[in-house]
C-alpha cells in the first residue's frame, strides 16, 4: 500500500472523520483517567443528581460525582476492553478459520459445520451464554464477546482462504513441501491480511457496542470500575432528573463505535483503491455526474410530417423502379437523423449518430455491424428501450404513423405493446427467472388485451405450440431455467407473436446459440414472417446470418449507416466496410483452403471517431478526401454507400489484405453537405 | 446467471418422488433443523456444567451452609451422573418440565409462560413495523435514484440511514426516552402498558433493521433494474409498476431476505436491552435476572426459548428463499 493512498483516504471525509474521532479517542483513554481519575471518583452530598450547571457541565450523578469527567475517564475502560476482546475474537477466529486449511478434509469439513452451526446464532446471544459460564464481571464480558465474536470471524477466514488456497502459488507451495502449518502462516493468511484488518476494525466498534450493551445490563463492568455502558444504566434510572447523565455515555458510545467502522470503510477503501482505479477505465460510462442536457430528451419533429415522408418517399421512388410498391404509409417504421447520446465524464457521445432507418411492411431488413457499431443501440432507441441515461434525439420517429415522441407513455404502451415485439440476445438472461414462461407470456395480453387469466394463458400455450415448443402445456408451466436454449428463444419468438405484432425486432436473437439451434430459430423468424406478415428487424454482426434471411441489408460502422443494399446486390457492394466483412465471411466466393480473413484493427470509441469517415483507420482506399464526412448517396439502384470511393465489382474474398485499389477507382466530387 | 444449457427433462412429466428437487431440498434442511436443535439442547443442559467450581455455591453465596448447598445439589439432580443428568433433562423437556426457578421455586416453564408473550408481541409488532415499511421504501428509493438521478435524494437517503443504523438499538431507545417520554411527554417512559406503550420499544427495534433492509433492497433492485429481463418486461410495454413490483422486486429479494434474516435473527436478541431500557416485563428481563441471580434453571431456559426462536426465523427465512428463488433450491438440492 502506497502513503498516497493513505494520504488521499484521509483526505476524503470519511476517512478523515474517522481518523479524527479515533484519535480524539486514543488521547481521551491515554491521559482522562490520570489527570481527572480522582476529581471523576469525588462524591459530592451537597449536589446529587444535579442537571448541567457551571460547576457540572453535564451535572452529577446520584453520589454527586462529575458526569463530564466520567464519561471522558471512561474512554479507557470502554475502548480497552473493546479492543481486547476483539482480539480474543481475531484470535480464535483465524485458528477457527484456518483449520480445514491444515487440517485433513474430513476434519476440516467439521469445523466448517461448527462454524457455519455457531454462525446462525446471533453474537449477543452468543455473548449472553458465555457470559453465563464465565461469570458476571469485565473478565467474563471479555471472554464471551470475544468468543461470540469468533464464529463470524472464522467464517470470513475461511471463505478467504478457501478462495486463495486454490491459486497457483499455493499449489506450488503445495508440491514444493511446504507444511501445512507454515503454508497457512507463510502462504495464505498474508495474502488474504487485507479484508481480515477491514473486518476486524469493524468488528471492534461492535464490540464496543456489545460491551456497552453488557455493563448497561450489569452483566460487564462491576462497580467501582465503570465503562460507558454502566454509565448509561446508572443515567437511564434517573433520566427526568438529568437527562445527560444517560445521553452522554450514549453518545460517546455511538461515536466510538462510528469511528471504529468508518475507519475499516477507509481501509477498504485504500485497500480496494488498485480494483476499482482499474475499472473506472474500462466502463465505457463510469459514474459520473448526471448532467440534464439542454436540450429535451426527445425533439419535436422540427418539419411537419409531410415534408419528411417527402424526403423519404423520393429516396424510394428510385427504388420502387421493380414494381414493389413502396409507398411512404407503407411504412412500419420511419426514423430520421436518429441520435443516441450519453454523458459522460468528458462530454457527451454519441454512439448512434444520425442515423436514418425506414422498414416496410413485412419487409425484413438486416442491420449489420461489428460490436460497437451502434446498431442494437439503434433498435432499442427506436424501440423506446434505450437505457435510462441515454438521450434519444431524431428529427422523425415514427411508428404505423405515429410520432412516439409526441405521444403519452401510456399511449406508446398500448401501441408498441401490441403492434411491436422484440427479441433479444440472450434467452437466458431475457426471461424473469422467478416466473413461469407460461405466467411470461400471458401477461402480454392481459395487460394489453383485457385477457382474462384463463384466457390469456390457453393463448401462451398456444402460442408455444406455435413456435414449436414441445408439451407446450407442461412447459408453460415451468421455470426459464428448465428450458434449454433454443427453446427459450423460440419462446421468446412466441411472447412477441402474443399479439399480432407489424414489427418483430430481433436484436441478435441467434448469437447465444450453437449452430443448429440458429438455424431453427431463424427458419421460424422467416415462417413467422411469412405468416404473419410482420416486417422484421434482424440484427447481427454476422453478415451471414442477415443474408440469409433479409431482403434489405443497412451496414452500420461507429454509430452511422455506411451502406444500404438489397441482398442480392451483396456480391456488388461499393462500400469498402461492407466489402471488408464479406471477405471475412468463408462461403462467398472464398477459397476453402485460405484462412479467414478478419478486418485488421478495431472499431473507434464513439468518444473518439475519427473527422470524415470513420473507417479511414482502417480502410485500404483512404485519402485525404476521406478527412471530409461522406454522405449517404445512390451509388446503383436501390443501393446508397457513404465513401469517397466506391468500390464496384465483386468482392475479393479479403479486399484488405495488401488490397490495391480497383483500377476504376471513381473519385466523388464535391456533394459535401 | 448460469443454468445447464439443457433443460431438465423427465419423462412421462411427473415428478418422480425422492429424486423430487423439493423433497430432497425440504429433508436437509429438517435435517439441519434438527443437528441444531440438539447442538442448542445440549449446550443449554452443559452449560451449568461448564461453569468453574461449584454453581450452587456461586449461587447461594459463600456464606450459605454446606447442608444447603449439598441440598440444593441434590435436588436439582447435580449429584448423578452426567449422562443420567442428560437423559433426565431431555426427559423433561419433552414433557415440558424445565425445572424450578432457583430463586423464587416457581416452575421455569410458568415464568416462561408468564414472560413470553410481552415478549413476542413485541417482536412480532417490530417484524410487521419492518416488512411493511422497509420494502416499499427501499423499492421507492431505487426507483427514485434509478439511472443515477437524483443524487441528493441518494445521499441523503445513504448517509442518513447509515447514520441510524449504526446507532445500536438500546441506546436508540434512550434516546427516543429523552425525547418522546421526557421532553416532550407525550409517551410512557417504560413498563408495558396500551398500545401507546408499545410506540417507542417498537420503533426503537425497528428504525435500524428497516433503514438497513431498505439500503440493501434499494441496492439489489437497481442491480435488478440493468438486467436483461427487466428490459424484456419493458418491451411487453407492461405499465412500471408492473415492472417494478412483478418483475424486478421477486428477484431483488433473494438477498433481502438472507440478510433480513440475519438482521431479524438479531433483533430477537435485540430485545433482551430494549427490554431492558423500557423495563418491560418479558423474556428479557427474565434472562438478565436469572443471570445475574445466576438462577441456572431459568437462565438455560431462556437460551433455550431465544435459541428456539432464532432457529424458528432461520428457517422460515430459508423457506421463503426457496419459494421465492426455487432455482437455488434445486441446485442446492
Ligand atoms: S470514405 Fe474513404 S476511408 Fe471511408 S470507406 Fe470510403 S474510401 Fe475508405
Amino acid at each position: 500500500m502506497r502513503l498516497t493512498h493513505w494520504l488521499n483516504a484521509l483526505r476524503s471525509p470519511v476517512g478523515a472523520v474517522s481518523a479524527t474521532l479515533l484519535s480524539a479517542f486514543i488521547v481521551l483513554a491515554l491521559i482522562a483517567p490520570i489527570i481527572w481519575g480522582d476529581a471523576a471518583e469525588q462524591t459530592d452530598p451537597s449536589a446529587l443528581s444535579q442537571g448541567p450547571s457551571a460547576e457540572h457541565f453535564l451535572g452529577t450523578d446520584g453520589l454527586g460525582r462529575d458526569i463530564w469527567m466520567r464519561v471522558l475517564v471512561a474512554t479507557r475502560t470502554s475502548l480497552g476492553l473493546a479492543v481486547l476482546a476483539t482480539l480474543i475474537a481475531v484470535s480464535i477466529g483465524t485458528l477457527l478459520g484456518v483449520l480445514p486449511a491444515v487440517l485433513g478434509r474430513r476434519a476440516g469439513r467439521l469445523a466448517v459445520a461448527l462454524v457455519n452451526l455457531a454462525v446462525a446464532f446471533p453474537a449477543l446471544l452468543l455473548a449472553l451464554f458465555f457470559a453465563v459460564i464465565f461469570g458476571i464481571g469485565a473478565k467474563g464480558a471479555v471472554l464471551a464477546i470475544g468468543i461470540a465474536g469468533a464464529p463470524s470471524f472464522a467464517r470470513l477466514v475461511q471463505t478467504n482462504v478457501a478462495a486463495v488456497a486454490g491459486r497457483d502459488f499455493v499449489s506450488a507451495a503445495r508440491v514444493a513441501g511446504v507444511g501445512r502449518v507454515r503454508l497457512v502462516f507463510r502462504h495464505l493468511l498474508p495474502n488474504v491480511g487485507e479484508p481480515l484488518v477491514v473486518n476486524a476494525t469493524v468488528m471492534a466498534g461492535g464490540a464496543l457496542l456489545a460491551f456497552a450493551g453488557l455493563s448497561f445490563l450489569g452483566i460487564g463492568v462491576q462497580p467501582p470500575t465503570y465503562d460507558w455502558g454502566r454509565l448509561l444504566g446508572e443515567g437511564l434510572s434517573r433520566i427526568y432528573l438529568n437527562p445527560a447523565a444517560a445521553l452522554a455515555p450514549g453518545v460517546a458510545v455511538v461515536l466510538a463505535g462510528l469511528a471504529f467502522t468508518l475507519l475499516g470503510e477507509t481501509i477498504a477503501q485504500v485497500v480496494g483503491l488498485r480494483t476499482t482505479a482499474r475499472r473506472g477505465h474500462l466502463g465505457v460510462l463510469p459514474t459520473l455526474r448526471r448532467r440534464e442536457p439542454d436540450e429535451p430528451t426527445t425533439t419535436q419533429p422540427g418539419s411537419n410530417g409531410a415534408s419528411v415522408y417527402d424526403g423519404v418517399s423520393t429516396q424510394h421512388a428510385a427504388a420502387s423502379t421493380d414494381g414493389s410498391t413502396v409507398r411512404p404509409d407503407d411504412a412500419v417504421l420511419v426514423a430520421r437523423d436518429l441520435t443516441v447520446s450519453f454523458p459522460g465524464p468528458r462530454g457527451w457521445t454519441h454512439p448512434v449518430d444520425g442515423v436514418d432507418l425506414t422498414v416496410h411492411r413485412g419487409e425484413t431488413v438486416g442491420i449489420v455491424g461489428e460490436s460497437g457499431s451502434g446498431k442494437s443501440l439503434t433498435a432499442l432507441a427506436v424501440a423506446r428501450l434505450a437505457p435510462e441515461e441515454a438521450v434519444v434525439r431524431a428529427s422523425t420517429l415514427n411508428f404505423l404513423g405515429t410520432s412516439l415522441p409526441d405521444r403519452s407513455d401510456a399511449e406508446l404502451r398500448r401501441l408498441l405493446g401490441t403492434s411491436m415485439a422484440m427479441v433479444f440476445q440472450d434467452p437466458m438472461t431475457s426471461f424473469n427467472p422467478s416466473m413461469r414462461v407460461g405466467r411470461q407470456l400471458a401477461e402480454v395480453t392481459r395487460t394489453h388485451e383485457g385477457h382474462s387469466r384463463r384466457a390469456a394463458w390457453d393463448r401462451a400455450v398456444d402460442r408455444l405450440r406455435k413456435v414449436r415448443v414441445p408439451a407446450a402445456e407442461r412447459r408453460a408451466a415451468q421455470y426459464p431455467h428448465e428450458f434449454s436454449g433454443g427453446m427459450r428463444q423460440r419462446a421468446m419468438i412466441g411472447m412477441g407473436l402474443m399479439s399480432s405484432p407489424d414489427l418483430v425486432i430481433a436484436d441478435e436473437p441467434t448469437t447465444a446459440l450453437d449452430v443448429t439451434v440458429q438455424r431453427q430459430v431463424l427458419r421460424l423468424l422467416r415462417e413467422v414472417q411469412r405468416e404473419s406478415g410482420a416486417a422484421v428487424v434482424l440484427i447481427s454482426h454476422d453478415i451471414a446470418v442477415v443474408s440469409q434471411m433479409c431482403e434489405r441489408i443497412v451496414v452500420m460502422y461507429s454509430g452511422r449507416v455506411v451502406e444500404e443494399l438489397p441482398v442480392d446486390r451483396l456480391a456488388e457492394a461499393a462500400h469498402p466496410y461492407t466489402r471488408a466483412l464479406l471477405g471475412s465471411v468463408p462461403d462467398l466466393a472464398t477459397d476453402v483452403d485460405r484462412p479467414l480473413a478478419t478486418i485488421p484493427g478495431r472499431p473507434p470509441d464513439p468518444g473518439a471517431r475519427p473527422p470524415g469517415c470513420a473507417f479511414a483507420p482502417r480502410c485500404a482506399f483512404a485519402d485525404d478526401t476521406c478527412t471530409a464526412p461522406p454522405v449517404l448517396e445512390d451509388v446503383a439502384p436501390r443501393q446508397r454507400a457513404a465513401c469517397w470511393h466506391p468500390q464496384s465489382g465483386p468482392v475479393a474474398p479479403s479486399p484488405l489484405a495488401g488490397a490495391e485499389p480497383a483500377v476504376d477507382v471513381p473519385t466523388r466530387t464535391g456533394g459535401q453537405p | 446467471m448460469t443454468a445447464p444449457p439443457v433443460a431438465v427433462t423427465r419423462r412421462g412429466g411427473l415428478p418422480a418422488g425422492v429424486r423430487n428437487p423439493w423433497l430432497v431440498f425440504l429433508g436437509r434442511r429438517f435435517a439441519r433443523l434438527v443437528v441444531s436443535l440438539a447442538v442448542l439442547v445440549t449446550l443449554a443442559f452443559l452449560m451449568i456444567h461448564l461453569v468453574p467450581g461449584d454453581p450452587v455455591r456461586a449461587a447461594l453465596g459463600l456464606t450459605a451452609p454446606a447442608e444447603l448447598v449439598e441440598a440444593r445439589r441434590e435436588s436439582l439432580g447435580l449429584n448423578d451422573p452426567l449422562i443420567v443428568q442428560y437423559g433426565n433433562y431431555l426427559s423433561g423437556l419433552f414433557r415440558g418440565d424445565l425445572g424450578v426457578s432457583m430463586t423464587s421455586g416457581v416452575p421455569v416453564v410458568d415464568t416462561i409462560g408468564q414472560r413470553l408473550p410481552a415478549s413476542a408481541s413485541l417482536g412480532l409488532s417490530a417484524f410487521v413495523v419492518i416488512m411493511v415499511s422497509a420494502i416499499p421504501l427501499g423499492l421507492a428509493m431505487a426507483v427514485l435514484t434509478r439511472g443515477g438521478r437524483r443524487r441528493g435524494v441518494e445521499l441523503g437517503f445513504t448517509s442518513t440511514s447509515a447514520m441510524i443504523a449504526a446507532i445500536p438499538e438500546f441506546l436508540l431507545a434512550v434516546g427516543l426516552i429523552f425525547v418522546f417520554a421526557v421532553t416532550l411527554g407525550w409517551l410512557p417512559v417504560a413498563g408495558r402498558g396500551g398500545l401507546d406503550s408499545y410506540l417507542l420499544p417498537v420503533l426503537a427495534l425497528s428504525a435500524g433493521p428497516t433503514l438497513v433492509i431498505a439500503r440493501i433492497v434499494r441496492v439489489e433492485a437497481l442491480a435488478v433494474f440493468g438486467q436483461d429481463f427487466v428490459r424484456t418486461a419493458r418491451a411487453k410495454r407492461l405499465p412500471p409498476w408492473r415492472v417494478y413490483f412483478r418483475h424486478a422486486f421477486p428477484n431483488a429479494l433473494t438477498s433481502t431476505l438472507t440478510i433480513g434474516g440475519l438482521l431479524l435473527g438479531s433483533m430477537i436478541v435485540g430485545t433482551v436491552l430494549v427490554e431492558n431500557v423500557f423495563a418491560w416485563p418479558g423474556m428479557g428481563m427474565t434472562i438478565v435476572q436469572s443471570i445475574l441471580a445466576k438462577d441456572y434453571p431459568l437462565v438455560q431456559a431462556a437460551v433455550l426459548v431465544y435459541g428456539l426462536a432464532v432457529l424458528l426465523v432461520n428457517l422460515m427465512v430459508d423457506l421463503l428463499l426457496a419459494v421465492v428463488d426455487p432455482r437455488s433450491t434445486i441446485r442446492e438440492a
